[in-house]
């Protein structure tokens, strides 16, 4: 404490004019993470609706349904091979969920690090539910979203099987006998809403809504989206169960 | 009023500590919050007990020293108040009351209730500032402010460090805080030429003193005693944004 | 009365570094003639500034600025939270950006006449000069001063002046001030410039050779205790209203640094000038700790009365019949009315209490009345202009305001007096500077609403930056060593002071103590003093303080963080402090600013100064621990503004 600290180099007359030089660092700052989460998830958000749109054609009819799922396949075509388009899609949906996941998991350990000593007496619910439901709404969801591949794009755990027409493996995956699936994906679903409600709202404020007006926008735009979302995919499976389509 | 409380006591830097029950008898509802913890001490020095440890100064809620959780909520039940401005009246007899110290990696405990918030000054080094050293100023009206900026820059600049934020962020984040320096200088016009530096650097001392990220979630704004509003994190996000992409 | 049993008298005080000539071009003249420290010269000096309020932290940026190697000591955990931070409502500035006549030397001229006569025309006018300087500073560093529509400053008028001179940041102008001065200080310690020690506290002072060359600290999280040394060393510790206990002062506010360096040597002048604030929230209960001022600005549209029978006390407002409500202020000064002086507003309050006629717990406590105000302009109106401090009045008492009459009563707000200071702000103690509300120097008897952030940051930014070179530049001095006589006793001293508090292991507490030393000073050196109070209280204090050092009880060790031990050698000093404000207001026979005496008063009650007699500013020397105080008197010259009486009825 007594010892005099050494002279600074930039102490002299100058000195009121200086600048510290910042430290630099090698760590993403915490404001960048939360762009690439926001980035990420606005793109994630996109591929749900286009994915929704989709699952909407089983309305239209099976057949209709099953040439969906080929065109995809033969998008870009003759530019790219047949299915190259899809892979390309799963590769860019792939970083993007890996983006997301990494930047969500070095927030998380950064908080954990940042709070070593939990407080004994929890704290009251003051925020949304959704705010504090984020991390483990993402894990159910990446849970879900390995389940999901398994049953309906490879067919592994789909009764109807992997070589069966996609509209096949949707009535047999959500069958009425196979309800604690139906329950399942839907919970999954709805964790989803819960997410993307949070989830769009917080992007919006990332990248840098700070109005009253906004504010009021973006918290309208999430809750619809999330609504709209969560009827978009709940149909398919209850359509399916209540016999509409199958 | 009766009541019981239930404080957290560690008697230093690098001991254990542990909740402690204590009684409290015959309290006036007038009292202040933190007088009803000067009495319990006056009670625990003359029966040959360590008295608790808590910061506190001007007790007019700011100067920021004070800072406790309450039931889990920091500063208490009552909404914009800070600790010691908070009152027993807002308290049934008979009730058990939970106290702890902020908890946060970047605000270590040093006694019972006390921790060590430097880290909020070497944000503010590290930019929380405008600089004009003295005797350099033009007029005072050589630079009019439009009242709208001026005004929202006063409301951001009421935040009186408490940490509060902190201590209530899922995060441990100080983002609130740093919104809130960011947006007092950034919407006056003398705070123009170093706007981009300033949240580069603010945001970096930040991270660099263990504070977590902010995700958004709320909880800091809901017991700041000042009110300080979410939105202004969106504002440092946007300056940081632009500042970023000009490097 | 000369000295007597109580004090002694010693030769005149005479400040050798004042200017004469025309007061306009002193400051002027005195800065061309302090000797200045070559830029590169200025890395080699050091400075000790103690205290990061205002005057402090405006001192240390500014000395760091100009590449003096700097090193700061607050008690608080941060530089941020010195009590200029609860500072409400302005500061004044003589800018005339109203155009209504306001000038330098207006400014002047009301500080020297609200200070009732007792300050030296130098320094206030100097005040005045750099009080516009202030303003520039600040809004350059980004302070948010409440603008106009066109984006101009706005003003107010405040405290009885007839000139809106007054800047204001919505009812948080100190807060906004010491911020800007604090974020000046954190960037000169990013850049190295000044090493900043919070929960530090100052215990000594250390004088080699004649000067004052360094402190003796604790660190108050380890307890350790350290000599730090420099070339000079500034005081901006604040004031001691805490020696009533119960004020608007910051729990922590202490005497202790102007006190230490007081017993070394430095004479403290006009101790008995305190200020009393008329709007503060009433005493609730005896664990009360601390009073919470309200904006006077509330007495511009609330209407103060108490009940005419004390019987009436114990009902409640709304009972008592319009005709049985004595208006008191609008009674006795019916052109200023509920709009009198800050002492005369205090002083009535308290003459009523004492009839028996106050309200409220203990009947400490006159109404301070908004039902004509929402009448005649509507409880929207009212809430537009006070409702923050409705709702902080309602938070601390659980009243709401809008129904039932506030309750108010004066506290402790301000302390004029402090260290003496020559025109350089230095003690008599060499390379001892004292800044801000520690020293004495602008303010006289009484302060005027506004002028305590001006005076703060006119010390810190302008005034001492420019005098203290002429210290300096006989420096850097001989370097002082830890193993130095004078160091090894003053460290010696510290030690075995904290050693005493934690051996005497008594039966009562430091805060009863200090309470029960408030309630001496609140008797008999608060509002109104006689002789033969003050003389009673000087026996009451002396007992009190042979009371302090056999029944104390200090809990545990040095070696820790101990708030207990803190608070001892603070209360330690008050005790002593207080004793001298009583014999300073039994010496002083005559009633101006903040201090009242009884048997000065005019035929209808008002206060009477004798400026045959007393116009001296009252500088004590110590003479130990229970030899007499020996009194040396600064003659004042008034040859610009001459004394007259204050009249407000």
């Amino acid at each position: 404490m007594a010892v005099d600290t050494p002279i600074p180099k930039t102490a002299n007359a100058a000195g009121a004019t200086a600048r510290p030089t910042p430290r630099k660092s090698v760590r993403p700052s915490s404001v960048i993470l939360k762009l690439v989460m926001a980035v990420s998830g606005a793109l994630l958000v996109l591929f749900l609706f286009a994915h929704a749109a989709g699952n909407l054609k089983i309305f239209v009819g099976e057949t209709d349904f099953d040439h969906y799922a080929e065109w995809l396949r033969e998008l870009g075509t003759p530019l790219l091979p047949h299915g190259w388009f899809l892979w390309i899609q799963r590769i860019g949906l792939l970083a993007g969920i890996g983006l997301h996941i990494w930047a969500a998991t070095v927030l998380t350990i950064r908080a954990k690090k940042a709070r070593p000593v939990k407080y004994a007496h929890r704290p009251k619910i003051q925020g949304s539910y959704a705010a504090r439901t984020m991390r483990w709404g993402g894990v159910i969801i990446v849970l879900f979203v390995i389940y999901h591949i398994l049953d309906l794009t490879t067919g592994t755990f789909n009764p109807a099987g992997g070589d069966s027409d996609p509209s096949a493996r949707v009535v047999a995956g959500f069958a009425p006998e196979r309800w604690y699936v139906t329950l399942f994906y839907t919970l999954a679903v709805v964790s989803v809403g819960f997410h993307l409600r949070h989830g769009i709202w917080s992007a919006f404020r990332t990248l840098g809504q700070q109005t009253t007006k906004g504010e009021r926008r973006a918290q309208a735009v999430a809750l619809v989206l999330s609504v709209v979302l969560v009827a978009m995919y709940l149909s398919v499976p209850f359509a399916v169960l209540t016999g509409l389509v199958g | 009023m009766d009541i019981k409380v239930r404080v957290w006591r560690q008697s230093g830097p690098t001991a254990g500590g542990k909740m402690v029950t204590y009684d409290v008898k015959g309290i006036s509802p007038d009292a202040s919050f933190l007088e009803m913890i000067d009495v319990l001490n006056e009670t625990l020095i003359l029966n040959g007990d360590d008295p608790i440890a808590f910061d506190h100064d001007c007790r007019e809620g700011i100067c920021g020293a004070c800072s406790m959780v309450i039931n889990g909520v920091a500063h208490g039940p009552e909404k914009a108040t800070t600790t010691c401005q908070l009152h027993m009246r807002k308290f049934k007899d008979g009730d058990v009351i939970d106290v702890e110290p902020w908890r946060a990696a970047a605000f270590p405990v040093i006694k019972d209730l006390v921790v060590d918030r430097s880290a909020f000054d070497k944000i503010i080094q590290a930019g929380g500032y405008i600089t004009a050293p003295t005797g350099t100023a033009p007029d005072a009206h050589a630079t009019p402010v439009p009242k709208k900026d001026a005004d929202a820059a006063f409301e951001a600049a009421t935040c009186i460090g408490c940490g509060a934020c902190v201590a209530a962020c899922p995060n441990g984040s100080s983002m609130l805080f740093t919104a809130a320096k960011i947006a007092h200088l950034g919407l006056m016009p003398q705070g123009q030429p170093e706007r981009d530096s300033r949240v580069i650097d603010m945001l970096q001392a930040q991270d660099d003193a263990g504070f977590g990220g902010c995700t958004n979630a709320g909880e800091c704004t809901t017991v700041c005693p000042k009110g300080i509003p979410l939105s202004l994190i969106g504002r440092l996000n946007s300056d940081y944004r632009k500042a970023i992409s000009k490097r | 009365m000369v000295a007597n049993e109580f004090w002694a008298e010693g030769e005149p005080v005479v400040d050798k570094a004042a200017p004469d000539g025309p007061v306009e071009t002193r400051w002027e003249r005195r800065k061309f003639s302090a000797k200045l420290v070559n830029p590169a010269n200025r890395r080699k000096l050091t400075v000790i500034v103690v205290g990061t309020g205002l005057a402090g932290g405006s001192a240390a940026a500014t000395l760091a600025e100009a590449g003096y190697k700097v090193k700061s000591y607050c008690y608080q955990d941060s530089p941020r939270r010195a009590h200029s931070i609860a500072a409400q409502g302005g500061i004044n500035a003589a800018k005339n950006y109203r155009n209504d006549g306001d000038s330098v030397y207006r400014l002047f001229y009301d500080t020297v006449k609200g200070g009732d006569f007792r300050a030296r025309e130098s320094n206030v006018y100097r005040l005045a000069q750099v009080s516009v300087n202030i303003i520039d500073q600040c809004v350059a560093q980004g302070v948010p001063f409440a603008r106009e529509y066109g984006g101009l400053l706005d003003n107010r008028s405040f405290g009885g002046t007839q000139v809106s001179r007054t800047f204001y940041a919505r009812g948080q102008t100190g807060q906004q001030l010491l911020l800007g001065a604090y974020q000046a200080m954190e960037r000169q310690i990013g850049l190295g410039n000044i090493e900043m020690n919070a929960r530090h506290e100052m215990l000594e002072l250390i004088i080699v050779d004649g000067k004052a060359r360094g402190i003796v600290v604790r660190d108050m999280v380890t307890g350790e205790i350290t000599t730090e040394f420099a070339d000079a060393v500034v005081l901006a510790s604040g004031g001691y209203g805490n020696v009533f206990f119960l004020s608007t002062n910051a729990k922590g506010c202490n005497v202790t640094a102007s006190w230490r360096a007081h017993r070394k040597g430095a004479l403290f002048a006009n101790p008995c000038y305190t200020q009393i604030h008329p709007t503060c929230i009433p005493e609730s209960g005896s664990h009360q700790s601390k009073l919470t001022l309200m904006s006077e600005s509330l007495r511009n549209d609330g209407r103060v009365w108490v009940p005419k029978r004390a019987e009436d006390c114990q009902k409640p407002a709304g009972e008592i019949a319009e005709e049985d409500r004595d208006y008191y202020l609008e009674r006795i000064y019916p052109s200023f009315g509920n709009l009198v002086p800050r002492d005369i507003a205090s002083r009535a309050a308290k003459n009523v209490c004492d009839e028996g006629r106050g309200v409220g717990p203990g009947g400490l406590g006159v109404y301070l009345d908004f039902a004509d105000a929402i009448k005649r302009l509507g409880r929207k109106a009212v809430e537009a202009k006070y409702g923050n401090l409705f709702e902080m009045y309602e938070r601390i008492t659980g009243e709401d305001p809008y129904e039932t009459p506030m309750r108010i009563y004066p506290a402790v707000h301000y302390t004029m007096g402090g260290l003496w200071v020559d025109y350089d702000l230095q003690s008599t103690i060499p390379g001892l500077f004292v800044v801000g509300e520690a020293n004495f120097s602008d303010h006289g008897a009484n302060r005027l609403g506004a002028s305590a952030l001006m005076q703060g940051l006119a010390d810190g930014y302008f005034v001492l930056p420019n005098t203290i070179s002429n210290y300096l530049a006989a420096g850097p001095f001989p370097a002082v060593s830890e193993t130095d006589a004078p160091v090894v006793e003053a460290r010696k001293e510290v030690e075995d002071r904290i050693a005493r508090f934690l051996s005497i292991d008594g039966d009562r507490t430091v805060d009863s103590f200090h309470r029960e030393l408030g309630q001496i000073m609140w008797e008999y050196c608060g509002m109104e003093r006689t002789e033969e109070g003050l003389t009673k209280a000087v026996g009451l204090i002396r007992a009190l303080k042979e009371e302090f050092w056999t029944r104390v009880k200090v809990p545990g060790k040095g070696e820790e963080l101990n708030q207990n031990l803190e608070k001892a050698g603070r209360v330690a000093d008050f005790l002593e402090l207080g004793e001298l404000m009583c014999i300073d207001a039994l010496h002083r026979r005559e009633s101006c600013g903040g201090h009242f005496r009884a048997e000065s008063q005019t035929s209808d009650g008002e206060a009477l100064r004798h400026d045959d007699e007393f116009s001296y500013a009252a500088a004590w020397e110590y003479f130990g621990a229970d030899g007499k105080p020996t009194l040396h008197k600064e003659d004042l010259n008034f040859e610009y503004v001459h004394p007259s009486t204050r009249s407000y009825k």
